[in-house]
């Protein structure tokens, strides 16, 4: 019992991460655009908010905690929208192959997130290991009180705020997508561009906000990993990237509707973590049981392209562009 | 529109790009720009064995990109060479370990011959579902290359020497079994042979066989190659397992041909990056040693930045995703002229 909570709990911490990438991820592919560069957004996302905390926590004498959040949170929405931008930018005004531009964001923002993350200290003349302990607590507090309740406590309230903000984005999202007009708008967009134009709807400005809105979103996963999930520190060994991966095939997971990302990231979560809990096995054998998670998205790929079912395809048009003139 | 005009747009954006390179470089160390390129051009070519070494990572692109563009051309999202390039590395790996006691050629036989179709075999999946079923290959590939890694690091703990360190270690470090041979003393000269084998063989490939000219029909449209009678699922399906061996081969090169030991950063992200390099090149096998070219001095160049400002080397990176930015925008104006409205107007009266 007492395992099953820590996996379940280990599983929440996971899925956050990914399930921001992932909503950010499908707003941007309901306006018909494929961004291969969500972990490069990711990326900029958190170094972005950890930069904007560091020179803060540096500066003042007693960091307010709640700024501190604040200041995380802009940052990393300003970074990542503006990585968002630059693939909007190339792939709807200049046109460039979707595919390729979100691969060239992907490792522009490795780059910049591991050149800063691993010379912050260096360029700002300080010498310890870079660390942020104020905000990484705020991030981390908990109700208190209510985690204090035995099991129920611990599986339910023992977070901190993002993994309650990621679900409230996740139901958001999906209230927006499927109740509002702008959300249909931009679904029409993502399914046929040329009839959305038809029907007055601005595609170009459809697609622009959607990816900078859903690029900013997808930062917070990056956000989520730096602050609670490695604790405020940084780390270059390339796992928001393998997230960021993990993300997109999150988007094809839930076949493209937000609310399964509740479920379906922490699913991912448990697939994950899974090997640390099935006894009796060697270090080499638990390498083939973090394939779980890729072999479960193959395997839903594979199901949901057999089924063919109309509710659970991809946007139409994702992945073409479009240009008015063009037929 | 002509060469000379397509060079120049694409050599101002490479200016454009190095300029804006060099301003975040300057923003960062404060060292001067130009002084900057010189030291990145003598971490490239400053000595015969950075030279050497630069020369390596550019064909070692190139291979990849060059297994990559047949699958690009028919637009079959293939972003899996990395893990096609692992498992043709995992594959060379176990050669060298186990069949150390064949004779040379046989064995680099059997290496060259097994790495191929270690990586066929893992492209040939996702082509099977996608010529079937409709699979979308993009994400297909991308899955499988997160199963190659994990296969790698299966392979690495079970293969690991010395006990306990999680690594690899250089195989076969005294008797040099299953090495690339030196020729004329040097050591990575048959590195270039093959790939530029393989380079010209592509080129050909795709420009005066049926097979290409199949390839690039379904490319534009499948419909199409579908009315002229061309068997589209069989077009893919062969064709991914000619990008797929390639892109083995490209792992059996670099086990056996330059590290000589295999980890999960055996392909190193070269999967992704060889894809723009095969996009960028517009399919032209030659055209893509240029651009690897460019991509290695980057990445060394960056790398020598890194040591002498004793920052991290992943400032290379950085340069390299803005570049590629510039060369991605600057296509936009080699396929289409800009005609401003008024300007416009002008010329209707």
């Amino acid at each position: 019992m007492q395992s099953l909570i820590t996996l379940f709990q280990a599983a929440v911490f996971f899925g956050t991460v990914i399930m921001f990438g992932c909503i950010g991820e499908i707003i941007t592919e309901k306006s018909g655009n494929l961004n291969l560069g969500v972990p490069g957004i990711m990326y900029l996302g958190g170094i972005a908010s950890l930069a904007g905390v560091f020179i803060y926590e540096g500066k003042v004498e007693n960091p307010n905690p709640i700024v501190c959040v604040v200041i995380a949170l802009i940052c990393s929405f300003v970074a990542s929208a503006l990585g968002g931008l630059i693939y909007a930018f190339l792939t709807i005004t200049l046109r460039a192959n979707q595919n390729v531009t979100g691969l060239t964001l992907t490792i522009f923002g490795s780059g910049v997130a591991n050149f800063f993350g691993g010379s912050l200290n260096t360029l700002a003349g300080r010498f310890e290991q870079i660390s942020v302990p104020v905000t990484s607590a705020a991030f981390r507090a908990v109700i208190p009180g209510l985690s204090g309740l035995g099991a129920i406590g611990k599986i339910f309230f023992s977070y901190g705020f993002m993994v309650y903000f990621a679900i409230i984005v996740a139901i958001l999202t999906h209230y927006f997508m499927n109740h509002t007009r702008r959300g249909l708008n931009l679904r029409a967009v993502g399914e046929s561009p040329a009839t959305a134009d038809a029907a007055g709807i601005n595609v170009i400005r459809n697609k622009y906000i959607a990816i900078c809105l859903g690029a900013g979103v997808s930062g917070f996963g990056g956000v989520y990993y730096v602050m609670d999930y490695i604790k405020g520190t940084w780390a270059n060994d390339g796992s928001i990237e393998k997230l960021g991966w993990l993300a997109v095939a999150l988007v094809i997971f839930t076949t493209w509707k937000s609310k399964n990302t509740i479920w379906g990231a922490y699913l991912f979560g448990i697939l994950y973590w899974m090997y640390l809990y099935i006894p009796g096995q060697t270090r080499s054998s638990q390498e083939i049981f973090k394939m779980l998670p890729y072999l479960v998205t193959l395997i839903v790929l594979i199901i949901v392209s057999l089924k063919n079912s109309k509710e659970k395809q991809p946007p139409a048009s994702l992945g073409q562009a479009y240009f008015r003139e063009e037929r | 529109m002509p060469l000379p005009k397509r060079i120049g747009i694409r050599g101002i954006a490479i200016v454009l790009s190095l300029i804006v390179s060099a301003i975040v470089i300057f923003a960062i160390t404060k060292y001067n720009p130009i002084v900057v390129y010189e030291v990145m051009f003598e971490g490239a070519f400053g000595t015969k064995t950075r030279c050497w070494s630069t020369i390596k990572e550019t064909l070692m692109l190139t291979c990849i990109a060059v297994g990559l563009s047949p699958a690009f051309k028919m637009r079959f999202w293939n972003i899996g060479a990395e893990g096609q390039i692992l498992v043709g590395g995992i594959v060379t790996a176990g050669c060298m370990i186990y069949l150390k006691n064949l004779p040379t050629p046989l064995l680099f036989l059997v290496m060259f011959v097994t790495s191929a179709l270690a990586g066929a075999v893992w492209a040939l999946f996702p082509a099977i579902f996608k010529a079937k079923w409709n699979t979308n290959e993009t994400l297909f590939t991308l899955m499988m290359n997160y199963v190659a890694i994990q296969l790698t690091s299966f392979f690495v703990s079970k293969w690991e020497n010395p006990f306990g360190s999680n690594t690899v270690g250089i195989i076969n470090q005294n008797g040099r079994e299953g090495w690339f041979p030196s020729i004329f003393g040097q050591q990575y000269l048959l590195n270039v042979f093959i790939v530029l084998i393989l380079t010209v063989f592509m080129f050909i490939y795709l420009k005066y066989t049926i097979h290409g000219y199949e390839i690039s029909v379904v490319g534009e449209s499948e419909n199409t190659a579908r009315y002229a009678g061309i068997n589209v699922k069989k077009v893919i399906i062969r064709t991914m397992l000619l990008s797929g061996a390639i892109c083995g081969m490209a792992g059996f090169i670099a086990v056996s041909g330059a590290s000589h030991t295999i980890s999960t950063s055996t392909a190193g992200g070269r999967g992704f990056t060889a894809i723009i390099v095969a996009w960028l090149a517009k399919f032209n096998s030659f055209t893509m040693i240029l651009i690897s070219l460019l991509l290695a001095f980057l990445e060394s160049g960056a790398g020598e930045i890194a040591s002498k400002c004793k920052l991290n080397d992943y400032a290379s990176e950085m340069v390299i995703g803005i570049i590629l930015f510039f060369i991605l925008g600057s296509e936009f104006f080699v396929n289409y002229r800009l005609i401003f409205r008024k300007k416009a107007a002008k010329e209707e009266k």
